[in-house]
């Protein structure tokens, strides 16, 4: 359903992509992972067209997303759900009124039938009774939840996880990887998440993607890429301070 | 990244030539970009569908929390002019002409002026800050992937809201200033309430009142423009934030003078 083909960037004198070539089925679970500042989450943004690649496609069903108009572009993104690695609730809103934002923007629903569905859908994130409340009133799991919910209440065919568990302890991070793998169960979305869970995304993914040096060194179901022996892919899955790749300081700038 | 991609250096003997024109290609662009930006958001101010919710909303963010301040500054701007300008006029005996010299001196020049600085300082800065913590928090990327034109969100309801309230707010200013010159200009230096007002209507045109309208609705626009451009364009983390608030409020500050001049000669 998405292929990315041949996808590069560059940020002024830094090269973040190198010819990455990538492919996501429909309905399946495909986690990229690698390290910080490693491109990760400047492929998702390219995937959900927040970003024009230097060179390179990327086709949704066949259609090259990076050569769309903004209205045409705007079509399929409507197809889209993105969970943004901050949860990127709108601050000035309450729970109830992001999660039935994008309900009231884009589709014909009355009031009532959008409470029925936010309130469903808040219910199905296990968030009862926080309706009322405003992001900043919340804690960091349940924002998660909540961009969550705001993500799937269109229903969307592809949802994108931008390091969804980032910031969570080890119990919140399976409450939410749990989270997604039932929600996924449930409505077959088509799934592309970026994280550094590792052990854990090995448990939800159909499919697990090494991204490293701006292109992906390694892709297979989660046991072939655990068994790769690939060395800097051994490296990573094991946070070997020594090995393949060089040790070098936190990037800084850019999330790359 | 782990390594990054070069591209080759200048020689040494050239490299002040290559920074000079670098600086000029990023000065060239960054006009380019304020430019189109304006562009996009009137497009989006003039065609629907209108956010209209926004619009109101805007209005009160801009307009009516900036009310206190407005009504405040004003008066005292009034208050400064009728005691210095009677002074002055004393001096040659001709205390008469107050009424006229504060109403001229407001509605021509301080009133839009000052309410244009006044108001850039207080909802103008909020505006920026407001839209530089969407832009670093991913609120307005969230926007872009709904499929919603922050444009049309975010700018354009700023713009029609400042096209609407800074000549009310401007009036308002104007009207409050005039009465400061009053309290002093009468109460306080017993000039005769007649000759205050009496002069007033004898000096004062419409071409006056014209003068400051259009003033009052440029300065509405630029502020908006201005700060939701900056805001939108803001750099990382809180730092990048209150740089941008600071930017947005000089150079808002900035070009409503230079711009007060130009209007000012062109409008004479």
């Amino acid at each position: 359903m998405i292929r990315v083909q041949g996808l590069c960037k560059t940020f002024g004198r830094q090269v973040v992509l190198r010819g990455l070539n990538l492919e996501v089925a429909t309905a399946e679970i495909m986690v990229v992972i690698g390290r910080s500042g490693g491109g990760k989450s400047v492929l998702l943004k390219h995937l959900i067209g927040l970003l024009r690649p230097d060179a390179g496609a990327i086709l949704v069903d066949g259609t090259d997303i990076t050569r769309l108009r903004r209205s045409a572009l705007d079509q399929i993104r409507a197809r889209f759900g993105v969970v943004f690695q901050g949860g990127a609730l709108f601050d000035s809103m309450s729970v109830f009124d992001n999660v039935a934002f994008p309900l009231r923007e884009k589709s014909r629903l009355g009031a009532a039938e959008i409470r029925e569905r936010v309130e469903e859908k808040l219910g199905q994130v296990g968030l009862d009774g926080m309706a009322d409340k405003n992001p900043a009133e919340i804690s960091g799991g349940m924002r998660k939840r909540v961009a969550i919910a705001r993500a799937l209440i269109t229903e969307p065919e592809v949802v994108f996880f931008d390091e969804p568990t980032t910031g969570l302890d080890p119990i919140l991070v399976n409450t939410i990887h749990h989270l997604i793998v039932e929600m996924h169960q449930k409505l077959r979305f088509t799934a592309v998440m970026v994280s550094h869970e590792i052990p854990e995304i090995f448990r939800i993914a159909d499919r697990v993607a090494v991204l490293h040096n701006g292109a992906i060194i390694e892709s297979g179901d989660p046991d072939a890429v655990q068994t790769s022996r690939n060395p800097i892919v051994q490296q990573f899955i094991h946070g070997d301070i020594e090995g393949a790749t060089p040790k070098r300081q936190p990037s800084v700038g850019a999330q790359a | 990244m782990t390594e990054s991609a070069t591209t080759p250096s200048w020689p040494l003997p050239l490299r002040p030539l290559e920074a000079i024109g670098r600086g000029a290609l990023d000065v060239v662009q960054a006009l380019g970009r304020f430019g189109r930006f304006f562009g996009q958001a009137t497009v989006y101010a003039v065609i629907p569908p209108f956010k209209l919710g926004r619009l109101m909303e805007r209005i009160q963010f801009i307009g009516f929390r900036s009310l206190t301040i407005v009504i405040l500054t004003g008066t005292f701007t009034g208050m400064v002019l009728g005691l210095q300008v009677f002074q002055t006029l004393s001096r040659v005996g001709s205390e008469a002409f107050l009424g006229p010299a504060v109403a001229l001196s407001l509605i021509r020049e301080l009133g839009p002026v000052l309410c244009g600085v006044f108001v850039t300082g207080l909802a103008g800065s909020a505006l920026t800050a407001e839209i530089g913590i969407m832009r670093i928090t991913e609120q307005i990327d969230a926007l872009t992937v709904m499929a919603l034109n922050p444009w049309r969100y975010l700018v354009a309801p700023a713009l029609v809201a400042g096209v609407i309230t800074f000549p009310l707010m401007t009036a308002i200013f104007d009207v409050v200033g005039i009465a400061g010159g009053y309290v002093v200009g009468v109460g306080l230096m017993g000039l005769s309430p007649g000759t205050y007002f009496g002069q007033m209507q004898t000096f004062v045109g419409w071409s006056d009142l014209t003068m400051g309208f259009w003033k009052a609705i440029s300065f509405g626009i630029i502020v908006p423009w201005v700060c939701t451009y900056k805001g939108f364009h803001c750099g990382h983390g809180a730092e990048g934030v209150a740089r941008a608030t600071t930017q947005a409020v000089v150079l808002a500050s900035v070009v409503i003078l230079v711009w007060d001049y130009f209007l000012g000669s062109v409008l004479q």
